[in-house]
């Protein structure tokens, strides 16, 4: 038990991050895919998305955030997230415009409504997300080398 | 297959981003998948963008909406006659760099990320050609230029980042300064689209804001265009980053985010006037005399070329700032002229690195003995940019100072001319040490590059060597001519784009 | 009117930290002043008198909203700024393990 305190932060806040992380991804999930309807949308939901992999990595120590999502999968999901955006937007040449919004609009205020724009969301968010916390790691693996030298 | 009307213009865009997210995804499976992809992804282009040539000339402007909204509420990009025309120059040196770089990153780290990082950056100067609107414009802007702060710095040697962390600030505060423009812009149009901001300008009259946006462009562009007195970032940068990159940073991208973007917003949103004419003839001039004589006390290679960007960056702003057809002409000439030719020399620096190790010219000596190509390509580069007949950079250099003369502007065609032999002792002094004389002992087991760098100089020379025959008549009439009647034309632009879509 | 005033007042506060100080970080933190006054200058351009809140809801009446357009812009203006910002910070961090100091007047190497 004495071995947790190591790494990381104390024991309260470890165990309050345990309790919040999983609600922090799934409201960054609820802003990513209510866009269409309320403010927010791709960008912030990524970073919301993002931040409670960090909030991870502040609690917890370097190792527990990487095992949760290793920096090979952050390159993935970033590149998966570029690609599908991009592929969403030339199906747009089937309508006959580049980025035209081709599926069923729906009606207005309902959750699967607004063509391409909740897609478009979705991929956003694994692009920003996924390279906000690369750049995180990034920066603080940069830190483990300058100290290593010293 | 290959879309014949104005289809083609989002593709410039999306053809070099799905390259580079491709890499991005997959490039590090198979060792030889990075080179195969950006040589493939530039040489679609480059036939995308020789195609459209022939429609421009088929069918005059044209003008595609992006996603369905007809500007101007929606997205618009512009395809006329200078777009095709630097669409052309951009992605012909970006092909024969992509060919280049094959062969010399081997000596760098990562190819997979060069390769996604140039994609990247090539993507973001097509989007800034060929963009009708202003916060889309600022957008690929600010895509390109990012990706050329982390490629100057992609070595990640001491002098490499010290130069990449200037570069990068000088640019920032740049970018913040064209953003506040298009800030102040807006908040007098109420709209974003150029064509349509240019004809509230012609209703409402250009107010006393225009004034203030003038300025935060010309310094704001100015210093991505390395215009003198913002040109200090240049000569750190270009000579730090990798040679390719010198060779695509100092070869297209001063010009297509610098001077292609002062070009279109002066000339076709605002309207030129007589004041604005005489800044650039001004700092054209100011930046051809000190590129020149700050070049000629160097004997770092690279750093002697750069300054040597920075002073053929003045003719080309020269000649746009005379106004008339022939200075404009000389001008637009001049800058496809300086792409080829010295793309070429930062490639054959790019050779000599490859091949011995170093960039002094005190330490080189007599090496076209043994690497001939790279000498025969630097004796072309070189007499083109002194301005040697019959090698295109007489005949553009030759155009402006005519212009110059009859547009009765006597110190400037004097000065220009002064520029010129400057230039040309120069790089006398260039090939003399480095090229051209007794062979040094140490340098006496050194090889030729590998065959890649050399199809991409030769084909560049080649370039040089025939450029004049882009004033000949029929091909004139399809390439440089329309050109340059979308300058004259002005402010007409907002018509013609209104017509067309 | 003074509201806009004070913005370019920051704005030119940013270009004074980015001319006069010596330390990088305190330089990075100078653009990133120079970057929140121009993206509140935009937002401040589009208010109109009375306006609410740009956002449809199925209850409300459409009168009266101020101007949607900056603020779509200023998202991505500050999702860009994010990502010079973050360059030149790892490029400063590269920066320290090199030449072992963040004063710029002791990173000086290339010259002339």
């Amino acid at each position: 038990m004495s071995r947790e305190h190591e790494k990381g932060m104390s024991l309260i806040v470890k165990t309050v991050t345990r309790l919040t992380v999983g609600i922090i991804f799934l409201y960054g999930i609820y802003i990513v895919s209510h866009g269409h309807l309320t403010p927010g949308g791709g960008f912030a939901g990524g970073v919301i998305i993002a931040l409670s992999f960090v909030h991870l990595m502040l609690a917890f120590g370097r190792e527990a955030a990487l095992k949760k999502l290793s920096r090979a999968a952050a390159s993935f999901f970033e590149s998966t997230g570029a690609i599908m955006f991009l592929v969403i937007a030339l199906l747009g040449f089937t309508g006959g415009y580049f980025f035209l919004n081709f599926l069923g609009k729906g009606q207005p205020f309902k959750l699967f409504s607004a063509g391409i724009i909740p897609l478009c969301n979705i991929a956003i968010s694994f692009k920003v997300g996924a390279g906000i916390f690369a750049i995180f790691v990034a920066l603080v693996i940069l830190e483990l080398e300058v100290e290593g030298k010293e | 297959m290959i879309p014949v009307s104005a289809d083609i213009i989002p593709l410039f865009v999306a053809v070099p981003l799905a390259g580079a997210f491709l890499n991005s995804l997959i490039g590090k499976k198979v060792k030889w998948l990075p080179d195969v992809i950006g040589n493939l992804t530039t040489l679609a282009v480059l036939v995308l963008s020789v195609i459209s040539v022939r429609l421009v000339t088929e069918y005059g402007t044209l003008v595609y909406s992006v996603g369905g909204w007809k500007p101007p509420v929606g997205i618009g990009m512009v395809l006329d006659g200078l777009t095709a025309f630097m669409l052309v120059t951009v992605n012909l040196v970006a092909f024969f760099v992509a060919v280049f770089s094959v062969n010399y990153m081997e000596k760098y780290t990562s190819k997979q990320k060069f390769y996604t990082l140039f994609l990247l950056m090539l993507a973001g100067m097509n989007g800034v050609i060929a963009t009708g609107d202003m916060f889309n414009l600022f957008v690929f802007l600010e895509i390109a230029s990012v990706a050329s702060y982390a490629l100057v710095a992609f070595g990640t040697e001491k002098h490499e980042l010290e130069a990449a962390f200037k570069y990068a600030v000088m640019s920032t505060v740049g970018s913040l300064f064209v953003l506040l423009g298009i800030v102040l812009l807006y908040s007098y149009t109420s709209t974003l689209n150029m064509a349509d901001m240019a004809r509230v300008f012609a209703q409402k009259g250009t107010g006393d804001i225009t004034l203030m946006v003038s300025v935060l462009f010309i310094m704001g562009f100015g210093l991505k265009a390395a215009l003198v007195p913002f040109h200090a970032w240049l000569p750190d940068a270009h000579p730090s980053a990798p040679a390719p990159i010198s060779a695509m940073l100092s070869g297209v991208l001063i010009k297509s985010l610098g001077i292609y973007v002062l070009c279109r917003i002066f000339y076709s949103v605002i309207g030129i006037t007589p004041a604005v004419a005489s800044i650039f003839l001004f700092l054209g001039a100011l930046s051809m005399v000190i590129g020149v004589f700050l070049a000629i006390g160097q004997w770092d290679l690279k750093r002697l070329l750069a300054y040597h960007s920075i002073s053929q960056i003045g003719y080309v702003v020269l000649g746009i700032g005379l106004g008339t057809p022939l200075g404009i002409l000389g001008g637009l000439f001049h800058l496809f002229n300086h792409s080829m030719f010295k793309s070429l020399l930062f490639l054959n620096s790019g050779a000599v690195e490859y091949s011995t190790g170093t960039r002094d010219l005190q330490k080189m000596g007599g090496l076209a003995k043994r690497m001939p190509v790279t000498g025969a390509t630097n004796f072309v580069a070189s007499m083109s940019i002194a301005g040697i007949p019959p090698f295109n950079g007489f005949w553009s250099k030759l155009i402006i100072i005519i212009a110059a003369v009859q547009a009765g502007r006597y110190g400037y065609a004097f000065w220009a001319v002064l520029a010129s032999l400057l230039t040309l002792a120069s790089f006398m002094k260039v090939m003399k040490y480095g090229f051209f004389d007794r062979l040094k002992e140490r340098w006496g087991r050194i090889e030729e590059v590998p065959f890649f760098m050399k199809l991409s100089m030769v084909a560049l020379a080649l370039i040089c060597i025939f450029g004049g025959v882009l004033l000949l008549g029929g091909i004139n009439q399809v390439f440089l001519d329309r050109a340059t009647a979308v300058l004259l034309r002005g402010t007409q632009y907002a018509a013609i784009v209104f017509k067309g879509s | 009117m003074i509201v806009y005033l004070l913005t370019l007042v920051l704005f030119s506060l940013g270009i004074y930290c980015v001319v006069r100080k010596r330390n990088v970080i305190k330089l990075i933190v100078g653009i990133m002043i120079m970057e929140y006054a121009v993206n509140l200058f935009f937002i401040l351009v589009a208010y109109r008198m009375k306006g609410r809140a740009p956002i449809f809801s199925p209850d409300a009446e459409i009168v009266n909203m101020v101007d949607p357009l900056p603020q779509a812009l200023v998202l991505t203006a500050i999702v860009i700024g994010l990502a010079t910002t973050a360059l030149l910070v790892g490029i400063a961090m590269k920066i320290y393990e090199k030449y072992h100091t963040f004063d710029i007047t002791k990173i000086r190497e290339l010259r002339g």
